[in-house]
C-alpha cells in the first residue's frame, strides 16, 4: 500500500515549524506506524535529507516514549493503542495523514515530533511517591490490602506517562496523569500518611508547569492508550478538597 | 601489568557468607557521605534503586539515562513477575531451594556465593516494593498472590498483572524522584554515557553526550556505577527496546574492565514472528502460553495449507514427540532450538517460514473459550493487535527471539569490576545467571543489586580508596573527552553510501545465524572474519548525516553500532573458545546422542573473563574457576 504524509518539521525549539509532504509507497499493512516512519527515514537518508526525529524505545506500548498526533488524534485512530502498536492496516490504502507533535505549552517541541515532557517528572518529584527508606519496610504481608483496592490501584498505576492526555485536552491539562498517580498511591494503606500533602504538592507543581485546568471534556480518557478512567479525576478532586478543608493546601 | 581476577568471596559456610561479609565491610562516616560523589548510569531497576538508596544514605549522586525520562528504562517491559523465597504458599520453598533452582537453571556456570546471596535477599525486595506502593496481585483475603513460573515446582513468583516490570520500575522511579526532589540526586535525562574516565587506575568519572544539543561533557566522581542493561540488540532483532546497547560496558571494557561470558545469551521461545524486511523489533509473549498451547509444524516441507486444513496425522507436535514427559514445557533453550531446527528443515509457517504454530484448539475444546480468555485474554489481545489474527480461531505463530544476556562485565562479590571504583549492577554484569537465566529472576537480581548489595559494598570501596581531588581540567579527563569528541567527528566525516541501519541489520543476521541458538567452530570462525570485514566497511562507507551539535538519532545509533561491531567479535571468540555446550550456549559438536547439551565441567567449569588488547587484536582470556561446595553439578535431562 501507499500513504501520503504531512509531517511537522521543526529544526529546533526556537525555529519555525511547517508541514512537509512525503509520499511513501511500498509499505505493507503489517507494518507498525513507526516502522513506516523508519522506512521513510531510510529513504530520506538515502536522498541525504534529514530524517524525521521522533521519540520511541520499547515499541511494545509500555515505555511511553512514543507519541504523535495523527489526523488530530493522539496516538491515532485505534482505541487503547500507543503509536508504536498502531499498524498501517488501520488506514485505507492511499490514506492522507497529518502527523504532529504533542501540542502543549508545558511540552515544548525540541525537534520535529520530539517534545520535552520533563514537566511530568517534576510533578512526580513534587510528591508522587510514598516516602520509604530502603531497608525500613515491614514484612510484606503484615498489612492486608483489599483485592478491589489493589486492583483499582493497579488500574491507575497502569499509566505510562506518554502525555497523550495532555495532547488531547483542549486546555492541555495534565489532570488525568496527576489523578492516576494520586489515586494509585491514595488507594493503598501504605499511601495514607502522605495522602493530603501529596495531592496538594502535585497539583501545585502541575499548575507551575503551565498545564491548563480541567473542564471535564473527557478527551484525555478517550485518547489514553491505557484507558485510565476520569473517575480518578473525581477522586483527586475529593482528596484535594479534603486536604484544603484540613488546611494542607 | 596483567589483570587479576579476585572474586573476594568471603569464607565460612554458604548461608553465613553475606552476613559475615556485611559485618566486615568498612563504613563511611555519615558526615562524610555527602562529600562522596557517585555516578550512576542507567535508570532501570538496578540503576534507579541504587541511585535512590545511595542518596538516602547521604551520598551525592548524579544519575544518567539516554531516555527522556528515567521511568522509561527497558525494565519497564518485563511482564511475568519477580521471584522471592517467601514460602507464602506453604509449598516447601526456601532460600536454599530458590538458590538451587537458580544455579541449576544457569547450568552450573555461576558463582555459588552470589546466587545464594540473591536468594537470601529476595524476600526483602518484596517488603520494600509493597511499602513503596507496588500494586502486586492479591488474594481476596488481602494478602499477596503468587504463581508458579518458569517450570519450577513451587509458587514463588509475585506479579502485577502482566506489567510486573513496569510497576517495580515505577516504585524505584518514585524513590529516585523523591531524592531528585530533595536535591540529593542530580538527574541527567537524554544524556548518553560514551566513556569511563580512568585516572591512575581508578574509575573517576564519565564522558557524556547531551542528546538534545550534542554537547560533550565530563563528570568526575569518586566512584562510577554502570547499570546499563544487556546487549541483545547485537542481533538487531530482539525483544529489547530500540535504544538498548552495549556501549557503556564496551567502553568500560576498552578501559580495562574484564568482560565475562559474552556468549551466554538467552533466546526466548514465545515471540511474535517477524513479518518482513521492515521489522524493527520483536515482541515477546509470556511463556505461560505453553501451559495450554500445543506446538506443532506440518509434517511435510513447504505445506502451504491453512492450519485448519492440515489433518492430525500430517502434523508434527515435535516437542511432545521428542520430550514425552515434559512436552511443550521444556526449558526455554530447548524449545527455541527445536523451533529453529524445524524451520531450518523448511517446515516453518507464516511469512518467510519463520514460525511454528502454538495451538489452543484442544485447550479450548477441553476448557471452553471463556476459561482460556480468562487465562490468556490480554496476551491474545496483544497478539491480535500486532498480527490481526485471532488465536481463538487459528493457532498463534511464534518464533524465538533474543531476550536477555547473561554475560556482562566481570564483577567480584562486591559488584566491582576489574577497574577499582567501577561497579556494575543488574543485567550489565555477569554475576548471577550463569549460562541461562530462569524466568522471573532478572527483576529480582536488578533490585537486589540496587537496593541491598551495592549500597553496602560501595561504602567499603569509598572508605578505603585513596581519592585525590580531581576536576574536569585534569589531563586524563580532558584526553578521554577529546577522544569521545573525535570519535563522533570521525563517524560524521566518513560520509559514505550506506546507512547505519543497514550495517546493524547485516551484523544482526550474521550473529543470529552463527552465534545464536546453536553454534559451531567453522561458523564462528567465519563470523569473526566477516565481522572484521564489515567493521572495516563501516568505517569506510557509513553515512550518518546531520551535525554533531544537534538532536541526531543517526549519530547516536552510529556510535552504538560501531561498538556492537567490535563487541560481536569478542562474543564469537568466547563462543569458539568454550568447547562445550551449557545452558544457552549450544555448540553442535558437543551434544549427547539425544541431541542435548553436553557440559564439560572438567575443562570449562569456569567464568571466561576477557581482557581487551586492541580492536582487531586477539583478546586475553582469564579464567575464574567455579567451585561448588553446596551443590553438585548434574546433567540436565528432560526426556
Amino acid at each position: 500500500m501507499r500513504v501520503t504524509l504531512h509531517v511537522w518539521r521543526q529544526a529546533g525549539p526556537a525555529a519555525l515549524g511547517k508541514f512537509v509532504r512525503y509520499d511513501v509507497s511500498d509499505v505493507s499493512a503489517d507494518m507498525s506506524f513507526l516502522e513506516m516512519l523508519d522506512v521513510l527515514n531510510q529513504q530520506l537518508i538515502g536522498r541525504r535529507e534529514e530524517p524525521i526525529a521522533f521519540d520511541h524505545d520499547c515499541r511494545e506500548g509500555i515505555c511511553g516514549a512514543c507519541g504523535m498526533v495523527i489526523n488530530g488524534r493522539p496516538h491515532g485512530p485505534q482505541r487503547a493503542t500507543t503509536t508504536c502498536q498502531l499498524h498501517l492496516r488501520s488506514f485505507p490504502d492511499g490514506a492522507e495523514l497529518w502527523i504532529e507533535p504533542w501540542r502543549a505549552r508545558a511540552f515544548p517541541v525540541l525537534k520535529d515530533l520530539v517534545v520535552d515532557r520533563s514537566a511530568f517528572d517534576r510533578v512526580i518529584q513534587a510528591g508522587g511517591f510514598i516516602s520509604v527508606r530502603t531497608g525500613s519496610a515491614p514484612e510484606a504481608n503484615s498489612v492486608a490490602v483489599a483485592k478491589q483496592d489493589a486492583d483499582l490501584a493497579m488500574d491507575a498505576a497502569a499509566c505510562i506517562g506518554c502525555g497523550a492526555c495532555v495532547a488531547a485536552c483542549p486546555n492541555a491539562s495534565a489532570l488525568l496523569f496527576v489523578a492516576a498517580k494520586v489515586s494509585h498511591l491514595g488507594l493503598l494503606p501504605q499511601g495514607q500518611p502522605e495522602r493530603a500533602s501529596r495531592v496538594v504538592t502535585m497539583v501545585t507543581q502541575m499548575d507551575a508547569e503551565g498545564f491548563g485546568a480541567c473542564t471535564n471534556h473527557g478527551e484525555c480518557m478517550a485518547a489514553c492508550p491505557k484507558e485510565i478512567s476520569i473517575d480518578f479525576i473525581a477522586r483527586l478532586n475529593r482528596d484535594y478538597l479534603k486536604a484544603a478543608v484540613r488546611g494542607a493546601a | 601489568m596483567t589483570m587479576e581476577l579476585r572474586p573476594n568471596t568471603p569464607g565460612g559456610p554458604l548461608a553465613e557468607k553475606w552476613e559475615r561479609h556485611r559485618a566486615e565491610l568498612r563504613l563511611v562516616n555519615p558526615a562524610n557521605k555527602r562529600k562522596h560523589h557517585v555516578i550512576v548510569v542507567g535508570t532501570g531497576l538496578a540503576g534507579a534503586s541504587a541511585a535512590a538508596s545511595l542518596a538516602e544514605l547521604g551520598y551525592t549522586v548524579s544519575c544518567f539515562c539516554f531516555q527522556d525520562s528515567p521511568r522509561r528504562a527497558h525494565s519497564i517491559a518485563a511482564q511475568g513477575g519477580i521471584n522471592a523465597a517467601k514460602n507464602y504458599q506453604n509449598d516447601g520453598d526456601s532460600v536454599f531451594r530458590l538458590f538451587y533452582d537458580t544455579i541449576k537453571g544457569g547450568d552450573f556456570r555461576s558463582r555459588e556465593a552470589n546466587v545464594y546471596r540473591l536468594a537470601e535477599i529476595s524476600a526483602r525486595i518484596i517488603d520494600q516494593c509493597v511499602a513503596q506502593g507496588v500494586p502486586f496481585a492479591r488474594e481476596y483475603g488481602g494478602l499477596l498472590a503468587n504463581r508458579s513460573f518458569g517450570g519450577v515446582q513451587v509458587s514463588r513468583t509475585f506479579y502485577a498483572r502482566g506489567q510486573t516490570g513496569q510497576q517495580l520500575l515505577l516504585g524505584a522511579y518514585h524513590a529516585l524522584c523523591r531524592q531528585i526532589g530533595a536535591g540529593q540526586v542530580r538527574m541527567y535525562p537524554r544524556t548518553e554515557m560514551l566513556d569511563v574516565v580512568v585516572v591512575d587506575g581508578q574509575a573517576r568519572g564519565i564522558i557524556t553526550r547531551n542528546l538534545v544539543d550534542g554537547k560533550i561533557s565530563a563528570h568526575v566522581a569518586d566512584a562510577v556505577v554502570l547499570a546499563t542493561g544487556g546487549y541483545s540488540n547485537v542481533y538487531y532483532l530482539s525483544t529489547n527496546a530500540k535504544g538498548c546497547n552495549v556501549t557503556a560496558i564496551w567502553r568500560a571494557h576498552k578501559r580495562g574492565a574484564a568482560l565475562a561470558n559474552p556468549c551466554f545469551t538467552q533466546i526466548h521461545p514465545t515471540c511474535i514472528p517477524p513479518t518482513g524486511h521492515h521489522q524493527a523489533k520483536l515482541t515477546l509473549m509470556s511463556e505461560s502460553l505453553r501451559n495450554d498451547g500445543r506446538i506443532w509444524v506440518p509434517l511435510r516441507k513447504g505445506d502451504a495449507r491453512a492450519p485448519g486444513d492440515i489433518p492430525e496425522t500430517e502434523r508434527d507436535y515435535y516437542l511432545e514427540r521428542l520430550y514425552p514427559s515434559y512436552g511443550n514445557l521444556v526449558p526455554r533453550d530447548l524449545a527455541s532450538r527445536r523451533a529453529k531446527e524445524v524451520c531450518d528443515e523448511g517446515r516453518g509457517v507464516g511469512p518467510g517460514g519463520h514460525g511454528v504454530y502454538l495451538d489452543f484448539r484442544d485447550a479450548i475444546a477441553r476448557l471452553g473459550e471463556a476459561a482460556i480468555a480468562d487465562r490468556y485474554g490480554n496476551l491474545f489481545q496483544m497478539y491480535q493487535r500486532i498480527t490481526a489474527e485471532s488465536p481463538y480461531r487459528a493457532p498463534m505463530r511464534i518464533y524465538p527471539a533474543p531476550h536477555y544476556t547473561m554475560g556482562g562485565l566481570w564483577v567480584d562479590y562486591n559488584l566491582m569490576s576489574t577497574i577499582p571504583g567501577l561497579h556494575v549492577i543488574g543485567e550489565a554484569n555477569f554475576s548471577d545467571h550463569g549460562a541461562n537465566r530462569l524466568g522471573a529472576s532478572a527483576l529480582m537480581q536488578g533490585l537486589a543489586d540496587g537496593y541491598f548489595i551495592l549500597p553496602y559494598t560501595i561504602g567499603d570501596y569509598l572508605a578505603q580508596a585513596k581519592l585525590p581531588k580531581l576536576d574536569a581540567t585534569h589531563p586524563a579527563v580532558r584526553q578521554t573527552g577529546a577522544q569521545v569528541a573525535d570519535r563522533a567527528r570521525k563517524l560524521l566525516e566518513v560520509n559514505g553510501r550506506r546507512s547505519v541501519d543497514t550495517f546493524h541489520r547485516e551484523l544482526g543476521r550474521l550473529m543470529w545465524d552463527r552465534c545464536g541458538m546453536s553454534r559451531n567452530a567453522a561458523g564462528l570462525k567465519d563470523a569473526i572474519q566477516k565481522i572484521c570485514v564489515l567493521r572495516e566497511e563501516f568505517w569506510d562507507d557509513v553515512y550518518v548525516g546531520g551535525r554533531g551539535e544537534d538532536l541526531n538519532e543517526a549519530l547516536e545509533q552510529a556510535g552504538r553500532v560501531s561498538d556492537f561491531l567490535e563487541f560481536a567479535e569478542l562474543m564469537c571468540r568466547d563462543a569458539l573458545e568454550r568447547d562445550e555446550s551449557c545452558g544457552c550456549h549450544f555448540r553442535e559438536e558437543y551434544q549427547t546422542p539425544e541431541g542435548e547439551a553436553r557440559r564439560d565441567d572438567e575443562r570449562f567449569g569456569y567464568v571466561a573473563a576477557w581482557e581487551f588488547t586492541g580492536v582487531g587484536k586477539t583478546p586475553l582470556l582469564h579464567t575464574e574457576p567455579l567451585q561448588f561446595e553446596a551443590v553438585h553439578p548434574s546433567q540436565r535431562s528432560y526426556t
